[in-house]
């Protein structure tokens, strides 16, 4: 693991560590029971950002965004959430501040859109203040901002996986955190409805000004719609900062040890990854191997 | 339909929320609203008026029937002498446990079935039953106990069965499989201890264990009804407390946990008021057979309502039990059957026709 890693690569954004970010997980240890994922871990996540942790499979993203979500208790370290440490806050006022998208979530058998959506108010209600006009203009607003408001009478379980994980983000909005985190909100989606999830998230970001944290898989796309991109190897962070300035051939091999190209992308202007062809790979390793 | 129908809400939202069910807020101009669904009402009330009307008809029956009218005129302080002392010290203590333990068998049930996200998760299959039977089966046959020893040895048996359980289930958080194959092993070791027992046993004891084993509410007296009925004006409304954090744990505990609700904390107490439910109804009446699962299966099909539902399943209960216990006096005459028997056949029929007849509607 390397800790000197943010020097080769990163930009201006991490010299302002001293800015309090409303998020950041400072020297943290995370673990399962034994199985140690990362270790003296510290990320900021810059306000109004739309931050997304890349990184090769096992290398720990997803156990961090749980720790940033307080699903996981640090072993060593904190994670604060507006200068407090995240663990002692009340339950209920984290849920209000900060939301989750997780990868799994079950749909209750027979349970209607508008229900479901209604459900990620439940921050905000008690047991004598269950339905306010709040709620359902928050409900209403939601499922119109991800474009499933004429789905509210619908069953869960009869939509596709696209609108289905569209309902799931309507739920999270619904919770009107400042703070949303997205587990790989668009896995098991095709392209056309993993653009659409990104678009929305972008569109979050911009027109309301919520701070977003996803992990993706694919690496384009977190150039393209990140504004913050922090990239994990080994459960530490090799590089974070503008796409713009961090994407490089030499930052991907590092990370994912893929040898690649680094093009503009011809629609945006952010970094485009393109792998080198298999021929070109193999040739490298025998060079690599004849000189050792 | 509109859920949008709070009578004082001030400024109602253009374009509210439709849902295909009906569940409107009540408003108070100070802030407060409660959520109703008129569905899931309507089946509670129904449920309630049809666990009394069974009860009112069970307590005319028997050597000596009354009438409904006269039943009645008797519980409201009228009637004569001999009257009265039937309708109030022998037979209405016997409607009351049953009504108790239906409520908390299938406010149980419904909670287990919750927690374990998963119908099989009920008290029956865990093996709850198999442990209060060995309690009692150790108090009648090591013993000869009386039927009070028996009743605090079926009481020990369940809650020692739903502690072993909920140790050996729990790994970070009891997970829906893993507590249903636990209580399964658990149920077979139980069995296996039960079937040792009553080889045990001498004739009259093993007769007086098969009728305990299969449930039976008869000569039950107010020394049941009290206890029973304290427990359960304490628990119920802790449970029912707690309801809104179980609705959301059906999502799943990550998603519950994103939303606020303790999840730990919450499981550790529904899942205690569960047991303690359980194994206090199978003390006063034995494992009294299926009530448990299908009530809240039942109940859930009649309000087509996704969430726990626990008050529908506890009136579910109720009406389910005394109405078997009412058929299996109506039909076979007075004790010969134990309600158990006729819980199991009720219970699982109606359940079966309901899987059918969704089955051919389209839905699982």
């Amino acid at each position: 693991m390397r800790a000197d890693g943010n020097d080769n690569y990163s930009s201006g954004l991490n010299n302002r560590r001293s800015t309090v970010n409303r998020l950041s997980a400072d020297n943290v240890t995370l673990a399962y029971d034994q199985r140690v994922i990362a270790e003296q871990l510290s990320v900021e996540i810059p306000d109004n950002s739309f931050t997304v942790i890349v990184g090769p499979n096992a290398c720990g993203k997803s156990t961090l965004l749980r720790a940033l979500s307080r699903m996981l208790k640090p072993s060593q370290g904190r994670v604060l959430l507006d200068g407090q440490v995240i663990q002692s806050m009340p339950a209920k006022k984290v849920a209000r501040t900060l939301g989750l998208l997780p990868q799994s979530s079950i749909a209750p058998d027979g349970i209607t859109v508008a229900d479901l959506v209604g459900r990620g108010r439940y921050p905000h209600q008690g047991i004598l203040r269950q339905w306010s006009t709040e709620d359902e203009r928050v409900v209403q607003e939601s499922m119109e901002q991800t474009g499933v408001a004429e789905l509210a009478d619908r069953y869960v379980d009869e939509l596709s996986g696209g609108q289905r994980q569209r309902v799931w983000i309507a739920m999270a909005l619904a919770q009107q955190t400042p703070l949303l985190l997205l587990d790989e909100p668009t896995t098991y989606l095709d392209i056309q409805h993993q653009i659409d999830v990104l678009d929305l998230c972008a569109q979050l970001h911009e027109e309301q000004g919520r701070t977003l944290v996803a992990v993706l898989h694919d690496l384009n796309h977190a150039a393209r719609y990140a504004t913050h991109l922090i990239a994990l190897r080994d459960g530490a962070v090799i590089a974070e900062g503008a796409p713009n300035d961090i994407v490089t051939a030499g930052l991907v091999e590092d990370v994912f040890g893929l040898r690649c190209q680094v093009i503009d992308d011809p629609e945006t202007g952010t970094p485009l990854v393109v792998p080198a062809a298999r021929k070109a790979r193999t040739e490298a390793k025998v060079a690599a191997t004849e000189a050792s | 339909m509109k859920s949008e129908a709070g009578t004082t809400a001030p400024g109602a939202v253009p374009g509210a929320v439709k849902s295909a069910r009906a569940n409107r807020a009540v408003r108070t101009p100070g802030g407060l609203s409660v959520r109703l669904d008129v569905r899931a009402l309507t089946v509670v009330l129904l449920l309630l008026l049809a666990g009394l009307a069974a009860s009112v008809l069970l307590i005319g029956t028997g050597d000596f029937p009354i009438g409904a009218g006269d039943v009645l005129r008797t519980l409201f302080g009228g009637g004569d002498a001999g009257q009265e002392f039937i309708v109030n010290e022998l037979r209405l203590p016997r409607v009351l446990v049953g009504l108790l333990v239906g409520a908390s068998l299938g406010l149980g049930g419904a909670l287990f079935q919750a927690l374990s996200r998963n119908p099989l998760g009920s008290p029956d299959i865990l093996g709850l039953g198999q442990g209060a039977t060995a309690g009692a089966l150790v108090m009648i046959v090591l013993f000869s106990g009386s039927a009070g020893e028996v009743t605090v040895g079926a009481l020990v048996g369940g809650l020692a069965t739903g502690l072993a359980i909920y140790l050996l289930a729990w790994k970070r958080g009891v997970h829906g499989y893993r507590l249903v194959l636990v209580g399964i092993g658990m149920s077979a070791i139980m069995t296996a201890v039960n079937g040792y027992l009553m080889t045990k046993a001498d004739l009259v004891d093993a007769a007086r264990a098969l009728v305990w084993m299969t449930g039976s509410l008869s000569g039950r007296d107010w020394a049941q009804v009290w206890p029973l009925l304290a427990l359960c004006a304490v628990l119920v409304p802790l449970v029912l407390a707690n309801a809104r954090g179980l609705r959301m744990m059906e999502m799943g505990d990550d998603v519950s946990y994103a939303l606020g609700v303790r999840v730990e904390r919450v499981r550790l107490l529904l899942m205690l008021a569960a047991v303690l439910l359980t194994a206090a109804a199978t003390a006063a009446a034995g494992p009294v057979s299926f009530v448990a699962l299908t009530a809240p299966q039942l109940a859930r099909r009649l309000t087509r309502s996704p969430g726990p539902n626990l008050l529908p399943s506890l009136c579910m209960g109720a009406a389910l039990l005394v109405a078997a216990d009412w058929i299996s006096q109506r039909v076979f005459g007075a004790d010969q059957l134990p309600v158990g028997v006729v819980t199991g056949v009720l219970g699982g029929v109606y359940l079966l026709w309901l899987l059918v007849t969704e089955r051919k509607a389209g839905r699982i």
